[in-house]
């Protein structure tokens, strides 16, 4: 996709959030994870996530063989299966153990973002404790869910030659104007708006890191008012 | 001078002490200004500061003194916030997802080492460590008696000021948390 533009929107969110997105989404239930469809779904973020050249840590692949090993576990009948050290007949049960653990730290780190909220508004004698705001800002919306809209777009898209996408007829530095102008005239876009409808698929790609790019330098940020609800980008306010 | 424990100059002194530090200054810090003398002891500056944030109540002004990482300090109602931030703060800057995380994860678990917030947070945390520890919200605390000798990492007074905590142990505790569970 031409070499105008490499967006590198780091993925803050490793392999155990998106595991956590896929069971909130198929509100499965975290006890009895369907690994074989959760696999399935794990993968295709997977692949989505290279198609747009994100950084993919090496613990998204460490995750894949895991889950690729879980499954396999579970083809076995119970008496064949090697049991470990913890002697758990469920192969799912260390990564189980592993979700719910972190998923109590998520929690947590909830509580502290509550806290962080009200402290905003309260000023001390010394010249305010600051912090300096690092990443992008995606405030309520993760990286999953913006793959996620993405995904959705692109399947809508006709079906054609992926090659398309390296063709350089729409640049990721268009799509930014683009969205950009869009944007200075109304408060704010919903996320599926932003794509022509005639849209191919390397149109949707370029139009989509252009929207990420975006996000990267704060120009725009993504909001949702619930979760799982539509996503809206808004123009973020100049400093 | 005048003697000290006049209630109302005991007031004073005290409100001038707090008015006068830019940190959370304790009891025991605050007790120093009196030299041990003039029958002031902790329990009297409590009440004291209460009295002080009666009486600002009372007569609407816009601070108080607050109680947080173990002191008192004095700060602005909430509802000033709006106008101060258009001298001090165009945008409050936040904290991002993965520094909260590492940051609960210390608090709970604290002394831990790299590794082990990697396991739970399952990725690197290399860089959050670094920003957190730059933001003086965590510290080295140690190292852990293993192999290679790995730093610890505790959280800091700083840490609690910035979340508005007398101490670390007014966090939630993990048993209360689990039953907000949204995945259940």
């Amino acid at each position: 996709m031409g070499e105008d533009y490499k967006v590198r929107l780091e993925v803050f969110e490793g392999p155990l959030d998106l595991l956590l997105y896929l069971i909130k989404k198929d509100e499965v239930d975290i006890y009895d994870i369907p690994v074989e469809k959760i696999t399935k779904q794990y993968l295709e973020y997977l692949g989505l996530m290279k198609m747009l050249d994100l950084t993919i840590a090496g613990e998204f692949l460490v995750m894949a063989s895991t889950l690729m090993y879980i499954k396999s576990m579970m083809l076995l009948p119970p008496e064949e299966r090697v049991i470990d050290e913890e002697d758990s007949v469920d192969p799912r049960a260390d990564l189980v153990k592993q979700l719910l653990e972190y998923k109590q730290f998520k929690e947590l780190a909830d509580h502290l973002e509550e806290r962080e909220k009200e402290r905003v508004n309260i000023f001390s004698r010394a010249a305010s404790v600051s912090v300096e705001s690092e990443g992008a800002e995606l405030s309520n919306v993760s990286i999953f869910d913006l793959i996620s809209a993405f995904s959705d777009i692109l399947k809508g898209a006709g079906q054609e030659d992926l090659r398309e996408i390296f063709e350089d007829k729409f640049t990721v530095s268009d799509k930014i104007s683009h969205i950009t102008g869009v944007l200075k005239n109304n408060k704010n876009v919903k996320f599926s708006e932003l794509f022509e409808k005639t849209a191919n698929k390397g149109e949707i790609v370029v139009t989509f890191l252009a929207v990420l790019e975006l996000i990267r330098v704060k120009a725009v940020k993504a909001v949702q008012k619930k979760h799982f609800s539509d996503i809206f980008i808004e123009m973020v306010p100049a400093a | 001078m005048e003697p000290v424990n006049t209630k109302e100059n005991l007031k004073n002194i005290v409100e001038a002490v707090l008015f006068a530090s830019a940190e959370p200054l304790s009891v025991n810090d605050i007790l120093k200004a009196f030299e041990g003398k003039d029958n002031v002891g902790k329990k009297e500056v409590k009440e004291v500061i209460d009295a002080i944030n009666d009486e600002y109540r009372n007569s609407g002004k816009p601070f108080l003194f607050e109680e947080v990482a173990g002191g008192f300090r004095m700060i602005t109602r909430p509802e000033y916030a709006e106008y101060i931030k258009r001298i001090y703060q165009a945008q409050p800057s936040r904290l991002s997802k993965p520094a909260l995380e590492t940051l609960a994860i210390i608090a709970y678990r604290q002394p831990i080492i790299k590794a082990d917030i990697e396991s739970i947070r399952g990725v690197n945390v290399d860089g959050v460590i670094k920003s957190l520890l730059d933001k003086n919200l965590i510290r080295i605390s140690g190292r852990k008696d293993v192999v290679g000798r790995p730093f610890e990492f505790s959280t800091t007074e700083k840490f609690l000021e910035y979340f508005g905590l007398t101490n670390i142990k007014e966090l939630p505790r993990i048993e209360e948390l689990s039953q907000f569970s949204s995945l259940k």
